[in-house]
């Protein structure tokens, strides 16, 4: 395994690799898709709805890159404004109404960067989402399938179980963004990547993910069929578990916490 | 040592010339001081919004707003508490939970205590009890100096302990936030802290607590994205920069222009993320007003 950080980065963001619409499509039955977040408007770049997880009804809220230069445009990149967190939000307490696991897929460089995001208060709308989610009910799990970017990643992965895609990466900042405020030099993105520890192997060591996704089979009918088999076996557990509300606040309570 | 002093951060403007209001040193510096001294360190300052002269101290007086125009400067977490504290009352706590270098990140260790040593804190936020106009409350003052407020592990830490002390005794938390938003040098330990933060102050909303958040310049990042934006009541001071990406990325990204007033306090009243802007002479009257409004309810 010769493979840098910087590799699960390139890995990461590749245009070939399956979208968080790809994932429902082929985990998900009856997937119906639902729209809007009640306040503005509907963000693209994020897909929500209702679907059967092996039988089971649950809520799925995808962050959605498109595959093509015309659908990559058409979902602002993957980058959910405001109203992408709001829906998400709505979708997440319509699944506590109706006792639904949440199962999230998550794939963004950050949250879309703009004045009208900044002005309809995208800190906001991620805060909300951070303070909900740690008081759900229900059982969240949040696949990173992609990019991992920030706070805009957070927003839809405070949840019980974490899981990465063995190339995913999550970080609190950009490599190229890193690198230009430590050493003025986005070139040294590289570098930036590997100080950062921003891998899916890293996250695990460290306990940020429970679990690393082998992508040996990638896109192809056994990945999903595992992956499917994994969520529904989770699910099952964590609908089982006492106190989750408490043990998700306890799993976010203890980073950082070991060291000080 | 030459005293400096914060002028108003806006992108691209300089951030530090002059702190004048560091905290003394010895003994010599905490006590009168001869005629002499006080005019060695009382240089002239220009306001960067009026750009009138005025010595130091008038503005020190006027708890480091301009007496001429009203522009807000940065202001130092000791400091806020002096103005706003009822003499005395402020007892500090997890003072003693400071930063590691969870990721051997380069550099960090040493940054950490040049820091420290610059700003005399040892993390970017300050907590503990307070009495404001008689109303206890627990309290937190971010640090400007201390790596522009940013929030590592120690920090999430602090305020998590804070909010969760402040929940067991049933006390309102106030807090003033100023950050440039998650520590990078910490990566994902940083990031976690908005969820961990936001946890501790759910739990402390579901007892019925009240939060109350004054936004000061700048609060942006991963800050504004959790516990800055989750008070029950949130005021900022006049001009101050509240948003989450940074206005020269924002406008690097659109290629556009910003339009007026982008991502300032008075813009983000309008567009209703904050209940009222507050200046900082009025602020101690406002808050312990606000908080005597939270007693003596039925819950
Ligand atoms: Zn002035």
């Amino acid at each position: 395994m010769n493979r840098t950080a910087y590799d699960s980065v390139k890995t990461a963001r590749g245009n070939d690799r399956p979208t968080g619409l790809d994932y429902i499509k082929e985990i998900f039955s009856e997937f119906f898709e639902l729209h809007g977040d009640r306040r503005f408007a509907d963000d693209p770049a994020v897909v929500g709805g209702i679907a059967r997880l092996s039988g089971r009804p649950v809520t799925v809220i995808a962050i959605e890159k498109g595959h093509t230069v015309k659908e990559r445009a058409a979902r602002f990149f993957g980058a959910p404004g405001p109203e992408g967190y709001r829906k998400a939000l709505r979708l997440m307490k319509q699944a506590e109404k109706f006792g639904r696991p949440v199962i999230c897929f998550v794939d963004t460089s950050g949250a879309y960067c703009g004045v009208g995001a900044e002005e309809r208060g995208q800190g906001q709308a991620i805060a909300e989402n951070l303070m909900t989610m740690m008081g759900l009910s229900v059982p969240v799990i949040a696949v990173l399938i992609g990019e991992g970017g920030s706070g805009g990643a957070l927003a839809l992965a405070v949840a019980d179980r974490v899981w990465m895609l063995e190339n995913a990466i999550y970080s609190v900042i950009s490599p190229e963004g890193c690198a230009s405020i430590l050493w003025k030099d986005a070139g040294k993105a590289g570098e930036a990547a590997a100080c950062l520890k921003l891998t899916a192997q890293d996250a695990k060591a460290f306990g940020f993910a429970e679990e690393i996704i082998s992508e040996e089979q990638l896109g192809q009918q056994p990945f999903y069929a595992e992956l499917r088999r994994k969520l529904a076996e989770e699910t099952e557990i964590l609908l089982n578990t006492p106190d989750l509300k408490e043990k998700r606040y306890e799993r976010f309570r203890a980073f950082g916490r070991s060291s000080l | 040592m030459v005293p400096m002093i914060y002028v108003s951060w806006k992108a691209g403007e300089r951030m530090p010339i002059l702190n004048f209001r560091r905290r003394p040193q010895n003994e010599l510096e905490r006590g009168g001081r001869s005629r002499a001294r006080v005019d060695q360190t009382d240089p002239e300052t220009t306001c960067p919004n009026c750009h009138r002269s005025m010595p130091v101290s008038s503005v020190w007086a006027n708890k480091n707003v301009c007496p001429g125009c009203g522009h807000h400067y940065r202001t130092g977490a000791r400091q806020r508490i002096r103005f706003l504290a009822d003499e005395g009352s402020f007892q500090e706590m997890f003072s003693d939970i400071v930063s590691e270098d969870p990721l051997k990140f380069p550099g960090y260790t040493r940054k950490l205590a040049v820091v420290g040593a610059a700003s005399n804190e040892n993390e970017a936020v300050v907590c503990g009890t307070a009495a404001i106009g008689g109303q206890k409350c627990c309290l937190f003052v971010m640090e400007p100096q201390f790596m522009m407020g940013s929030m590592g592990a120690a920090v999430g830490e602090r305020i998590t302990r804070l909010f969760e002390y402040a929940a067991e005794g049933g006390l309102p938390v106030v807090g003033f936030t100023v950050s440039g938003g998650a520590r990078m040098q910490e990566g994902l330990f940083s990031l976690m802290q908005m969820a961990k933060t936001s946890g501790a102050v759910l739990r402390h909303s579901e007892k019925g607590l009240l939060y109350l958040t004054v936004l000061t310049s700048p609060t942006t990042g991963g800050v504004t994205a959790s516990f800055a934006m989750e008070g029950d009541i949130i005021l900022a001071e006049p001009g101050a920069t509240i948003g989450f990406a940074g206005a020269r990325v924002v406008e690097q990204t659109t290629r556009k222009p910003l339009p007026k007033g982008f991502q300032t306090a008075e813009s983000m009243l309008e567009h209703g993320f904050v209940d009222a802007i507050v200046p900082r002479n009025r602020q101690r009257k406002v808050i312990a007003g606000i908080l005597r409004l939270h007693t003596g309810g039925v819950k």
